[in-house]
């Protein structure tokens, strides 16, 4: 579904990614771990483009998205994305925040978005909130709007960085639960998180990147239960 | 008793002998009622909210231009230059350091005795002189509004697939707006104030009434406190109004 091939990044001198390739297939949740400042964000802000790569290839669906031709916005359609400090729209209701991207993309009418947003409010048992402000939410709401807000879009993929890290401890299990039942429902994701036991329950693969390199990758009972990298090893010791 | 009697009868006393009240109110005739002098103020006032319009309108949209060609300059994409962006970029830059490095009252006079040296229409010289000025204050407000937002918001709408324009007007353009509405209502009043200045190049404002009426009477106190008045009530129902209009953009703000 997307094919990474010698993704290098850097800021100034600093070289963030170096030379990364990588492919994931339709329905896989790819888990991404590592240390602080490793590259994680960079590495999925890549995928749709909100960095733009120094060097290397991104193909989507067959389409290489780092070409200047690409209509980059008709690309991010298809990605939702979900950010550690949630970015809802704060000028706007839950219900606009969820709808305008459909809307004025020309993906669906008004009312049609209307609906969806509140079938997807539902889901995530927050058809109540469809008229308050964001800053009327807590955070684990507001996280679960977010999601929702990508998803009325009706992506192919979701990219999630660090989704509950911003959150308090009692909040995290209710935006993991809704990430699972996505999950579930076979959607294609790429997740940085620090949430190891998300990772082992729901990760088909588990990419830990430091150093600016894929160090290892592996299914999770191997991942977890074996890790070959010694600052893999380093790295789970701290965190498990 | 009317005021038209009371000064006649005031009037033939000597001046020696009048009390303090009666000098006070003999002065105040003069400024005022006499020769329905309090016309001329009102004339001023209108050119004052005319002028005060005219160049509200062109620093709005000097302002509103000139941030947005700064901003979308800023926010190219890393290692994309577009040669006509960065020209009128160079250009407004050019401007804002001009403007916000000089007198207003210098600028005026370049306008007035210099750019416009031929020109008969004072008023419309120093409306112009103004909204210049004030543009280059707007723009930077509005600049500082865009730059402050949160990028994520800008990152949220982009990764929606909404492109550059749809995510500046329907997600970063309001939550600016209403973060610089405060400063906005500033740069007004300075504006409304500054049209006073337009005086020195004969623009025909309230100060520019007050000084001929002063000049005729030979008395100024009372011209120019009524004048200061004028300013001060149009100063406060401005803020009144400013007030309300903030007031109804913070209701997204309630928890
Ligand atoms: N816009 C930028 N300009 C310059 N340097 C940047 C920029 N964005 C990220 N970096 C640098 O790139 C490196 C990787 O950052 P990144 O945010 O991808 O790390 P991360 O793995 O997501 O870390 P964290 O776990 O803290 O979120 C860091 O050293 C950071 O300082
Ligand atoms: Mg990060």
């Amino acid at each position: 579904m997307i094919d990474v091939k010698n993704l290098t990044k850097s800021f100034g001198s600093h070289v963030v990614l170096n030379n990364i390739s990588q492919h994931i297939y339709p329905g896989e949740k790819v888990v991404v771990i590592g240390p602080s400042g490793s590259g994680k964000s960079t590495f999925l802000r890549c995928l749709n483009l909100l960095e733009e790569p120094t060097s290397g290839t991104i193909t989507f669906d067959g389409v290489d998205i780092t070409d200047p031709k690409v209509d980059i916005n008709a690309v991010r359609r298809q990605m939702g994305m979900v950010f550690q400090h949630f970015n809802l729209f704060p000028n706007m209701n839950i219900c606009d925040n969820i709808t305008l991207a459909p809307v004025q993309t020309g993906l669906m009418k008004k009312d049609e978005a209307v609906e969806i947003a509140h079938a997807l409010l539902k889901r995530v048992g927050l058809d109540d909130k469809a008229d308050a402000y964001p800053a009327q939410l807590s955070g684990g709401q507001k996280q679960r709007i977010a999601i929702v807000r990508a998803l009325a879009m009706k992506p192919k993929l979701m990219l999630f960085d660090e989704p509950t890290s911003a959150l308090d401890p009692e909040m995290v299990g209710e935006v993991l639960n809704v990430m699972k039942q996505l999950a579930d429902e076979g959607m294609t994701m790429v997740v940085v998180t620090h949430e190891m036991g998300f990772a082992r329950e729901v990760g088909s693969r588990i990419l830990f990147i430091d150093g600016g390199q894929v160090q290892e990758e592996n299914s999770p009972e191997e991942f977890f239960s074996h890790p070959k990298n010694p600052r893999l090893q380093d790295f789970l010791s701290k965190v498990l | 008793m009317n005021v038209d009697q009371l000064y006649e009868t005031l009037s033939q006393i000597p001046k020696t002998d009048l009390a303090m009240w009666q000098d006070v109110f003999l002065k105040f005739y003069r400024a005022w009622f006499a020769e329905d002098r309090w016309l001329n103020y009102f004339e001023g006032l209108v050119t004052t909210i005319e002028v005060t319009i005219i160049a509200l309108i062109i620093g709005v949209v000097l302002g509103v231009l000139v941030a947005m060609i700064r901003t979308a300059h800023d926010q190219q994409r890393p290692g994309t230059h577009n040669f006509v962006l960065g020209f009128l970029n160079g250009i407004s830059q050019v401007y804002v350091t001009i403007i916000r490095g000089t007198p207003m009252m210098v600028q005026l006079m370049i306008w007035g005795f210099v750019i416009f040296a031929t020109s008969r229409n004072f008023t419309l010289v120093g409306a112009l002189g103004l909204g210049v000025n004030s543009g280059a204050y707007v723009a930077e407000i509005i600049r500082g509004g865009l730059m402050s937002l949160d990028p994520g918001q800008m990152e949220a709408g982009r990764s929606l697939g909404l492109n550059y324009i749809q995510t500046m007007r329907f997600i970063v353009i309001p939550q600016a707006f209403k973060a610089i509405l405060p400063s906005l209502g500033n740069e007004f009043i300075v504006l409304l104030k500054d049209t006073s200045l337009i005086s020195v190049i004969a623009g025909k404002e309230i100060v520019y009434a007050a000084r001929a009426i002063g000049a005729r009477t030979y008395e100024y106190m009372f011209p120019f406190v009524i004048t200061a008045i004028m300013y001060l009530i149009m100063v406060l129902i401005f803020s009144w109004l400013q007030g309300k209009l903030e007031r109804r953009l913070r209701r997204s703000d309630r928890r």
